[in-house]
C-alpha cells in the first residue's frame, strides 16, 4: 500500500514537473530588426520576429499559394474592384481585444493613413474599407489590383489592437499588440527580443513552445558557434560555406530553400550621363553580350556551393509565373565577341562595376569579372559600403551594380517598382511605354493565365534590354539542433513556430 | 588647487561645444542618404519626403545643428530614426555595459602587464625576457577579432565550458555575467596588456638603474623588497596614467570585439547606427563618449598634481 502511494506521489510530481517544465527557443538573427510596428517595420529581420508576433489575414504555403490566416477566405468581385474578405471568428489580441472586422478597418486605415507608413504604398489600390458585420469586411479598391490579397500576406495584412495602438501611437512599435502566436514581453536593443506564448492564441493546440528569444549576432560565424555551442537553438542565414560543416555535425539540421527574390546585376542604361554615354546606354547588344559572357553554373558552385538556383528572370524557375520561352542563356563567349563588335563598342569595354561589401557579393564581382574579360569586358570592381551604395546608384554614378532583392510572394512586387518608368527602385532608368502597359495589364487581370501572358510581353521587351541580368536565386538556409521538431521552411525565409516541438 | 581645478573645468565647456559641432559636421561628410537608407527596399517617394521633414533633414545643416544642441542643453539627445526610442534611453542601457567590459579589460591587462613587464625587467636578457617579449608581440599583433572567434570555438564550440556571445548584467546572475564577459575582456585587455608590459618593463629598467634603488640594495633590503617597494612604485606612475587614457578609450565601446561576442554596448550600437545612417545616436553616442573622454583626462590630470606638487599652480 504505502509503496503505491510512493509511486502515485511519484507520478504525480513528475507529472507536476512536466507540466511545468518551461519550452524555450532561442533564435539567432543576422541583425537587430528594426522597430516592431507592422506600419513602420522596413527591415526583412523584423518580419522573421513579426512571424511569430503578428498573425496576417493571408500567409503563403511551400509552394507560395496563398492561404487563409486570420480571415478564412475572400471573394473579388468580377469587375475586381470589390474584395470581400470573411474573418476568422473568435480570434483575441494580446490584450485580449476582439479581433474582428471594426479591428481589420482599423489595421488597414492606419497603414493608409499614419504618416511615414511604409504599407501604404503595398495598399495604396485600397479606397475604403467597410464593416459588413463584424466577420466581414469589404476593400473598395481605386481600380482593379491582382497583387492585394499577397500584400496582405505580409505586413500590410497584419492587424494590430486598436485600443493598444491608439494609446501608444508611433511609438506602438516599442511595446505591439497583435493576434500572433506569441506575445510582446521585452525588448532590449540590440540585445534580445523575448516572447511568450499566448494562452489564447486562436491555433493554441499547434504551439508547444512557451517562450522565444530573438538574438541578434551579426557574425555568421558566431552565430552557428552559438548554435553548435548550444547558445541558440535555430539560426537564420547561414553561410552557404557552412553547409558541409553544418550537414557533418549530428547535433544539427539543415532546412534549406529557394529565396523569393534574386541576385542581379543592375546596368546603367540612362541614369545620369554617366548611364546615357556609358557602355550600356548606347546599345542594348552590350547587356546581352555581358549576359553571355557569364556561366551561371559555375558562377553558383563558386558563390553559394551550388546550392542556389540559376535563373535568368525576376522570379525563379520554379515559380509558376516564369516564362519557359525565355530560357537560361547559355554562356557563349563567341557570340558575345560579336555582339559587342556589332554594337561597335571598342573592347576592351571598360565597365565601372559597384558592388555591396558583403563576401558573397565581392566573389560574385570577382567571378563575374573573371568570365567577361574573356568576352572583351575590363570589369573595374568598386567595393562599396551598402547604405553608400544605394546612394551612388539613385545619382546613376555607376555603370554596373550588384543589387539583389528580398522578393516577394506575388511576381508584381519583384519587378514594378524596377522596371516602370518611374519606379522607385528603377536605378537603370530603362523606360518604355511598352513595358510600363504590359507590367499594368498584369496587375489588372485577375486569372494566372492572363497575368502570365501579360508578363510574357513584358519578359520579351525586359530580358534583352531592360537594365538588369538576373542571375540566380539564393538559397535560404536555416540550420537548427536536431532537438527542434517540425520544422518547415518556406521560401520566404521567416521563421513559423507553430507546429514546432522542442524535444528536452 | 581650487583654482587649478575651475581652470580645468572651465575649459570643458568650449571644448565639448567645439566637439559637438565636429561631430555634427563629421557626420556630414558621411555619404548616403538617411532617409534613403531608412525607407527600406521599397524607397516610397513619399515615405522619404516624410522621414526628412520628420527629422528635419531638408532643413539647413546650421538650423539643424541648432535643433540638436538647443536639446542636448535641455537633456533631450533627440530619438533614434531607426528604434523609435530617445537616445539617452539607449545610451543609458549600453553604458553600464561597456562600463563592465572596460573595467574588466583594464584589470586583466593591468594584472597581465604589469607583472609581465617586472618579471622582464629583473631577468633581464634571460630565457624569461625573451619569452615575456615575445608573448607581448604575439598580443600587440593578434587582431580581436581572431582571437575572439578563436577563444569562441575552443571555449564555447569544443569545450562548452562559457557562452558563445550575450550578456547578462552582474546584477542578475554574477556568475552568468562573469562568463559572458571574460572571453571579450580577456580579447581586450589582451592586446593592452603587451603595451602596458613594454612600457612596465623599460620604466623598470631605469628605475632599477637608479641610484635609490643602489641605495636600497646597499642597505641590505632583500631584493624581493627593492624590486616592488622601491622600483616598482616609482616606475608605475606613467602605466597607471597610460591605464587611465586607455580606460577612456575602451568606454567608447569597443566596435570589434563587441561584434564579435554581441555585447550590446557603445561599440555596437555605433556601428549599427552608423551604417543605418541614425544620425541621432551617432550624435548622442560620440558627444558621450568625448564627455567621459574629457573627464577621465580631467581626473588623470588631477591624480598627476595630487602625487606631483611641482605641477600645481
Amino acid at each position: 500500500m504505502i509503496k503505491k502511494l510512493g509511486l502515485a506521489v511519484w507520478l504525480l510530481a513528475s507529472a507536476t514537473v512536466a507540466a511545468h517544465a518551461e519550452t524555450a527557443l532561442r533564435i539567432g538573427l543576422a541583425e537587430d530588426p528594426d522597430v516592431l510596428d507592422p506600419t513602420l517595420a522596413r527591415t526583412y529581420v523584423g518580419r522573421i520576429v513579426f512571424a511569430s508576433l503578428c498573425d496576417k489575414l493571408f500567409d503563403i504555403d511551400d509552394k507560395l499559394a496563398i492561404v487563409p490566416q486570420l480571415a478564412l477566405g475572400h471573394e473579388t468581385s468580377a469587375d475586381g474592384r470589390t474584395v470581400t474578405i470573411r474573418l476568422r471568428p473568435g480570434v483575441k489580441f494580446h490584450d485580449g481585444e476582439p479581433m474582428d472586422a471594426e479591428a481589420v478597418k482599423f489595421s488597414l486605415e492606419r497603414h493608409l493613413t499614419m504618416p511615414g507608413s511604409f504599407r501604404k504604398a503595398e495598399i495604396a489600390s485600397v479606397d475604403k474599407v467597410d464593416v459588413v458585420d463584424p466577420a466581414t469586411v469589404k476593400l473598395l479598391l481605386k481600380n482593379p489590383f491582382s497583387p492585394l490579397i499577397a500584400q496582405l500576406a505580409d505586413r500590410a495584412g497584419m492587424i494590430v489592437s486598436p485600443k493598444a495602438a491608439k494609446e501608444s501611437g508611433d511609438k506602438f512599435g516599442l511595446k505591439p499588440v497583435c493576434a500572433g502566436p506569441f506575445k510582446f514581453v521585452e525588448r532590449v536593443q540590440q540585445d534580445r527580443i523575448v516572447l511568450e506564448r499566448f494562452a489564447d492564441y486562436w491555433n493554441k493546440d499547434n504551439v508547444f513552445v512557451d517562450k522565444v528569444t530573438f538574438r541578434p549576432i551579426t557574425e555568421a560565424t558566431v552565430r552557428l558557434a552559438n548554435l553548435k555551442s548550444g547558445g541558440l537553438d535555430l539560426i537564420e542565414r547561414a553561410l552557404a560555406t557552412d553547409i558541409k560543416d553544418i550537414k557533418a555535425d549530428p547535433k544539427l539540421k539543415l532546412a534549406t530553400q529557394i529565396e523569393m527574390g534574386y541576385q542581379g546585376i543592375t546596368l546603367n542604361v540612362g541614369n545620369s550621363d554617366v548611364g546615357k554615354n556609358g557602355p550600356f546606354g548606347k546599345d542594348p547588344r552590350v547587356q546581352q553580350a555581358l549576359e553571355l559572357s557569364i556561366d551561371r553554373d559555375a558562377l553558383n558552385q563558386v558563390v553559394y556551393n551550388g546550392e542556389a538556383l540559376p535563373g535568368n528572370q525576376w522570379i525563379s524557375p520554379k515559380n509558376a509565373y516564369y516564362q519557359e520561352k525565355f530560357p537560361i542563356p547559355q554562356r557563349d563567349v563567341t557570340k558575345a565577341k560579336q555582339l559587342l563588335k556589332d554594337a561597335g563598342v571598342t573592347t576592351p569595354v571598360v565597365v565601372d562595376f559597384m558592388v555591396p561589401n558583403s563576401p558573397d557579393t565581392r566573389q560574385l564581382a570577382e567571378v563575374v569579372q573573371a568570365m567577361a574579360a574573356e568576352a572583351g569586358f575590363d570589369i573595374k570592381i568598386r567595393v562599396t559600403e551598402f547604405a553608400t551604395s544605394l546612394n551612388e546608384a539613385e545619382a546613376g554614378r555607376y555603370h554596373a551594380y550588384a543589387l539583389s532583392w528580398s522578393g516577394r510572394v506575388d511576381p508584381d512586387g519583384n519587378i514594378y517598382s524596377f522596371m516602370t518608368c518611374t519606379g522607385p527602385n528603377n536605378y537603370s532608368k530603362s523606360c518604355s511605354p511598352e513595358t510600363d502597359a504590359a507590367l499594368s495589364a498584369a496587375r489588372i487581370a485577375t486569372s494566372t493565365a492572363d497575368r502570365k501572358a501579360a508578363y510574357e510581353k513584358a519578359a520579351a521587351l525586359i530580358l534583352p534590354a531592360g537594365g538588369i541580368i538576373y542571375l540566380y536565386h539564393r538559397p535560404v538556409i536555416i540550420a537548427h539542433t536536431v532537438k527542434l521538431g517540425g520544422y518547415k521552411q518556406l521560401p520566404d525565409g521567416l521563421v513559423r513556430l507553430t507546429g514546432v516541438k522542442v524535444q528536452p | 588647487m581650487t583654482a587649478f581645478l575651475a581652470r580645468r573645468l572651465a575649459e570643458i565647456i568650449p571644448t565639448l561645444l567645439l566637439v559637438s559641432v565636429i561631430i555634427f559636421l563629421l557626420q556630414q561628410l558621411l555619404p548616403g542618404d538617411p532617409a534613403t537608407v531608412m525607407a527600406g527596399e521599397d524607397r516610397d517617394p513619399e515615405v522619404i519626403a516624410h522621414i526628412r521633414q520628420q527629422y528635419r533633414l531638408d532643413r539647413p545643416l546650421p538650423v539643424q545643428y541648432g535643433y540638436w544642441i538647443k536639446g542636448v542643453l535641455t537633456g533631450d539627445l533627440g530619438e533614434s530614426m531607426r528604434l523609435k526610442e530617445p537616445v539617452a534611453k539607449l545610451v543609458a542601457q549600453k553604458f553600464p555595459v561597456t562600463l563592465q567590459l572596460a573595467l574588466m579589460a583594464i584589470v586583466i591587462s593591468l594584472g597581465i602587464g604589469i607583472s609581465a613587464g617586472v618579471v622582464s625587467a629583473v631577468y633581464k636578457n634571460t630565457a624569461i625576457d625573451y619569452a615575456v617579449n615575445l608573448f607581448g608581440l604575439w598580443g600587440i599583433s593578434t587582431p580581436n577579432f581572431w582571437l575572439g572567434i578563436l577563444l569562441i570555438t575552443l571555449f564555447s564550440v569544443h569545450l562548452g565550458w562559457l557562452p558563445a556571445s550575450g550578456y547578462v548584467s552582474p546584477f542578475e546572475d554574477f556568475w552568468l555575467s562573469l562568463k559572458t564577459t571574460i572571453m571579450p575582456a580577456f580579447v581586450l585587455g589582451n592586446s593592452f596588456a603587451a603595451v602596458l608590459m613594454r612600457h612596465t618593463r623599460s620604466a623598470m629598467l631605469q628605475a632599477m638603474a637608479a641610484d635609490y634603488v643602489r641605495t636600497a640594495r646597499a642597505k641590505g633590503l632583500s631584493e624581493r623588497v627593492v624590486v616592488l617597494k622601491h622600483a616598482m612604485r616609482n616606475a608605475l606612475t606613467p602605466v597607471v596614467t597610460l591605464g587611465a587614457l586607455e580606460l577612456g578609450t575602451l568606454l567608447s565601446g569597443a566596435v570589434l570585439t563587441e561584434q564579435v561576442f554581441s555585447i550590446p554596448g557603445f561599440g555596437k550600437l555605433m556601428v549599427d547606427s552608423v551604417f543605418n545612417r541614425d544620425y541621432a545616436v551617432v550624435q548622442g553616442v560620440t558627444l558621450v563618449t568625448a564627455t567621459m573622454y574629457i573627464l577621465l583626462n580631467l581626473l588623470a590630470d588631477v591624480a598627476y598634481v595630487l602625487l606631483n606638487p611641482r605641477l600645481r599652480g
